[in-house]
């Protein structure tokens, strides 16, 4: 079969590209966008370290065909910092240690930053239930939650 | 050894030099990476737990269109058997060659038989279909109740034990003075037994590798794995390459916990590179990962300990069975050495037995036996303190050890920190507040003990001034929880300078000298031993420069603050020279300035901790909830505080899991059912509250910042202050891992309150 050719967009800008009709959304970043922050941990959509935007809605990459993308709207944890200014997010994990080996830390912050879109001033269990769907082994999620609920602090003051 | 106290950088929460990269996405994983002509390689598993390989059949999988190479066992060095051991660390080669292939036999359903490079993912896929294995099924044996029965499929026909047969491989005894004379003058004795489940690690990075094998044999590994030596190592012996040929870079390692302290793929993706004559790249898939790695053993355990009325201990002993997979290697030095070492107890016999069965291999998992064997001795003394109505901790404290008690595992111990985490626990606020209540949900608190033996060993550094007098360290440890950022405030606090001028790399198995696994909680101990002399000799070397330009003595030259100064005013009146001034004039001192030092450091003292859980139990549900955790140990130093939190928080959620939910669980089949995060249930966000830690600082008199190895301990406590809390909640104890709904649940519907288990 021939491969698909998907006209989409990644992190704001306009992308092109051939993916076999089985691959998924995570295989077409990883691979012929060669966007690689995006991790696979499972490939099942338990560990969440794929996770990426779909339109703003949070999604595991490796559920979604990459054909999907079609006129979509992508985004990843490389779209995440502006230039070389930090989100907010990705600060306050750098100052509470919210991360130790970094592999599920793109998909955490992925899901923290649409958490937060959704909800800028979430409770601490709002915040464990939203990022239940994102597996760390190493933290033991109390660092990160903190760092979610000090940038959520930030960002309410801080906005316009 | 003087300990400095008054910091600047050490201590200090500062940001790790790796951060920037991994929160932006930039920082590369094994499979992060790709080659110039890369290609993707499968392997063949066995779908059998026990089978006698007859023949097997590449020609179809060869014939494939896009097939560049297929490898057996054919292709890897052989360790005969008959020829004894071939030790690497704690690996036996002879194991490790029929652990990345099988021969002649299979021993667990995943046992890889073949492998195949092909152009692309699917192709190598649907060229492992088409190999044809022609297998001659055998009874087969997982649980180790099973192993042990007279009539068990034995998996290694040549181990005798008694005499016999058998598929117990290895025992290990730890004796002091004479239980049966200890046990005499007991008042209360309590033997028990315990049985846990084997968990997996559960690292989020599944194994991945990607390898070029030049056509004059220069090979270049890139994987993560807990030692880029150790990679290095198993391939030479699997391949015949020499050492000198390979250069293994270490990738950013998405987890380990001890499962990523030996290898699978990389001897494999090797033969396939050189047969193929393409660099080729392999991951695993989470099902294999489940399948054919880790995971740490299944156990079996009778714990047995005497009291007097007072609450003295006379006498324990402890007999652990654990489940080593297919090939020997049980973690049975953890059990049977850590079990009973916080107390100081006149009389211990303790023994481990390591017990092969159709299961992947064992693999290490953070303090490798240690949790098991604590989960039953800390629950025994539970009972034990409950029978003599003694405060848990009391009773912990009454037998503790201190300095120059006799451990049954050999050492006499040093200064230790064990009754100030007994005391922090006792004076914490957690374990003063009153547990509350919620109307139908039993509460409940445990506290629990746990020792690590930790580890020295080969460590090896570089430090480097750059030309702009700036600060490069190379090490050799794959950094796994954050310890360049550890190494960096040290570095930075030695030179009396910004950390943020330090930056910490880790050298591949060319670049830098030869540095032991990740792994026993030794890489910032070991390493910044390394990197401190190191840094020592580049000052030296500064000092002598600024002599040099001031025409006076060396020794009349200081350094501080990042400068080099007269010791006093007798010494000389010169402005300091700064280490930037003293980088730019190096090329007319005598040349670049860096050194490197290479040791194989002593005097990493074990560590130890104690725990207090608050648990929750819907008894609707039979879902254990952990509501409130406190972990306390004595970490020596805690040199980056967030990191070592971190490691205590980390362990702790490790072990809630292990408690509560994590275990294989086998179809009728032998195969394991549930190898993916679905139903393999480590704890989610959700699952968990916060987890308070305090750092207890008895600094290592053998280590020149005090820093004693944190990593493994906070997993050791877990299981029995999780188990100890439960018994407190419903007044029935559980002999048996994981505590899990269902088997909650049943034990709650039961008509006695003791019947669980």
């Amino acid at each position: 079969m021939a491969k698909v050719h998907v006209s989409t967009t990644v992190n704001g800008e306009p992308m092109e590209f051939l993916c076999e009709p089985y691959e998924t959304m995570l295989d077409a970043l990883r691979g012929a966008l060669g966007l690689t922050g995006s991790k696979e941990g499972c490939a099942s959509g338990d560990c969440g370290a794929c996770s990426i935007t779909l339109d703003g809605r949070l999604v595991c990459s490796c559920l979604m065909l990459a054909a999907e993308a079609e006129g979509r709207e992508i985004g990843t944890i490389e779209g995440m910092a502006q230039g070389e200014t930090l989100h907010p997010l990705q600060q306050k994990f750098l100052e509470h240690a919210a991360l130790q080996c970094g592999i599920c830390t793109s998909g955490m912050l992925v899901a923290s930053e649409a958490l937060l879109r959704k909800n800028p001033d979430p409770s601490e269990e709002e915040v464990r239930f939203w990022l239940a769907g994102n597996l760390c082994r190493c933290t033991g999620y109390d660092k990160i939650v903190r760092a979610v609920l000090d940038a959520a602090a930030e960002m309410r003051e801080t906005a316009p | 050894m003087n300990i400095v106290t008054d910091n600047k950088w050490i201590g200090q929460r500062t940001i790790r030099p790796d951060g920037v990269d991994k929160v932006t996405g930039r920082a590369a994983f094994a499979a992060d990476t790709t080659m110039p002509g890369q290609i993707w390689g499968k392997v063949l598993r066995s779908p059998h737990p026990h089978a006698r390989i007859k023949s097997i059949d590449t020609a179809k999988a060869e014939a494939l269109p896009g097939v560049k190479a297929v490898v057996t066992s054919a292709d890897v060095v052989d360790f005969p058997l008959e020829k004894g051991a071939v030790m690497l660390g704690i690996q036996d080669m002879r194991w490790m060659c029929r652990n990345v292939m099988a021969r002649d036999k299979v021993l667990f359903p995943g046992h890889p038989v073949a492998a195949v490079a092909a152009t692309t993912e699917a192709i190598a896929a649907e060229a492992c279909k088409l190999i044809e294995v022609d297998y001659e099924v055998l009874p087969f044996a997982i649980e180790i109740d099973d192993a042990l029965k007279d009539d068990a499929p034995i998996l290694h026909e040549w181990n005798k034990f008694d005499g016999r047969p058998s598929n117990i491989v290895g025992k290990l005894e730890h004796k002091k003075g004479d239980v049966a004379e200890g046990f005499a003058r007991a008042d209360v004795v309590i033997e028990r037994t315990f049985t846990t489940r084997p968990v997996h690690q559960g690292y989020i990075e599944p194994h991945a590798c990607l390898i070029s094998v030049a056509a004059d044999g220069k090979t270049t590994i890139w994987s993560s794995s807990q030692g880029q030596f150790m990679v290095r190592a198993m391939v030479a012996h699997l391949t015949g390459i020499p050492q000198s040929s390979i250069r293994a870079i270490p990738a950013e390692i998405g987890g380990g916990f001890g499962g990523k302290t030996i290898v699978y793929l990389e001897p494999l993706a090797t033969l396939l590179a050189k047969k193929s004559g393409r660099p080729v790249k392999m991951v695993m898939t989470r099902e294999e990962v489940m399948r054919a790695t880790g995971p740490t053993s299944g156990s079996k355990m009778t714990v047995k300990i005497g009291a007097t009325r007072d609450g003295r201990i006379t006498a324990a002993q402890g007999m652990f069975y654990l489940q080593a997979g297919a090939y020997p290697g049980s973690p049975i030095r953890g059990a049977a050495g850590c079990s009973f070492a916080p107390y100081d107890i006149p009389h211990v016999l303790s023994q481990g037995f390591d017990v092969c069965s159709n299961r992947s291999k064992v693999a290490a998992y953070r303090a490798p036996g240690a949790p098991i064997g604590a989960y039953a001795v800390e629950c025994v003394l539970d009972e034990l303190a409950e029978a003599l109505k003694m405060d848990a901790l009391e009773f912990r404290l009454k037998n503790a050890a201190r300095e120059g008690t006799k451990a049954a595992h050999g050492p006499t111990f040093p200064r230790i920190g064990y009754v100030e985490t007994l005391e922090a626990a006792k004076n914490s606020e957690h374990y003063k507040a009153p547990l509350g209540t919620l109307q139908g949900s039993p509460r409940g608190r445990g506290v629990a003990s746990g020792f690590w033996f930790n580890a020295g060993g080969e460590s090896s550094a570089q430090v480097n001034i750059t030309e702009d007098g700036n600060v490069v360290v190379t090490t050799g440890h794959p950094d796994i929880g954050g310890s360049r950022a550890g190494i960096a405030n040290i570095c930075a606090e030695l030179l009396g300078i910004d950390y943020k001028r330090v930056s910490v790399v880790i050298g591949d198995t060319q670049t830098v000298g030869f540095s032991n696994l990740t792994g026993g909680s030794r890489v910032l101990f070991a390493s910044a031993m390394a990197v401190t002399q190191s840094t020592e000799q580049v000052i030296k070397t500064l000092r002598e420069r600024a002599a040099k330009i001031w025409n006076i003595d060396p020794e009349a030259v200081k350094w501080e603050t990042g400068a080099a100064h007269p010791v006093s005013p007798n010494a000389g009146q010169f402005p300091p020279l700064t280490l930037e001034e003293l980088s730019e004039k190096a090329p007319s001192l005598g040349g670049p300035v860096g050194a490197s030092v290479q040791l194989n450091t002593q005097g990493a003292e074990g560590g130890f901790g104690t725990h207090i859980c608050d648990v929750e139990v819907d008894t609707d549900l039979g879902i254990v909830r952990v509501i409130r955790y406190t972990a306390v140990q004595d970490v020596g130093r805690a040199v980056h505080p967030s990191y070592v939190e971190g490691q205590l928080q980390g362990g702790v959620a490790q072990g809630i899991g292990w408690a509560l939910n994590e275990e294989y669980i086998y179809t009728g089949d032998g195969k394991v059912d549930n190898p993916g995060f679905l139903d393999y249930r480590m704890p989610v966000c959700s699952d968990l509250p916060m987890i308070d830690t305090l750092l207890v600082e008895i600094p290592n008199p053998k280590h020149p910042q005090g820093v004693k190895g944190v990593g493994e301990v906070p997993l050791v406590p877990v299981m029995a202050a999780v188990a100890n809390a439960v018994h407190n909640a419903l007044g029935m104890r559980f002999y048996s891992l994981p505590m899990s709904p269902p088997k909650v649940s049943a034990a709650l519907e039961a008509p006695v309150a003791q019947a669980a288990e």
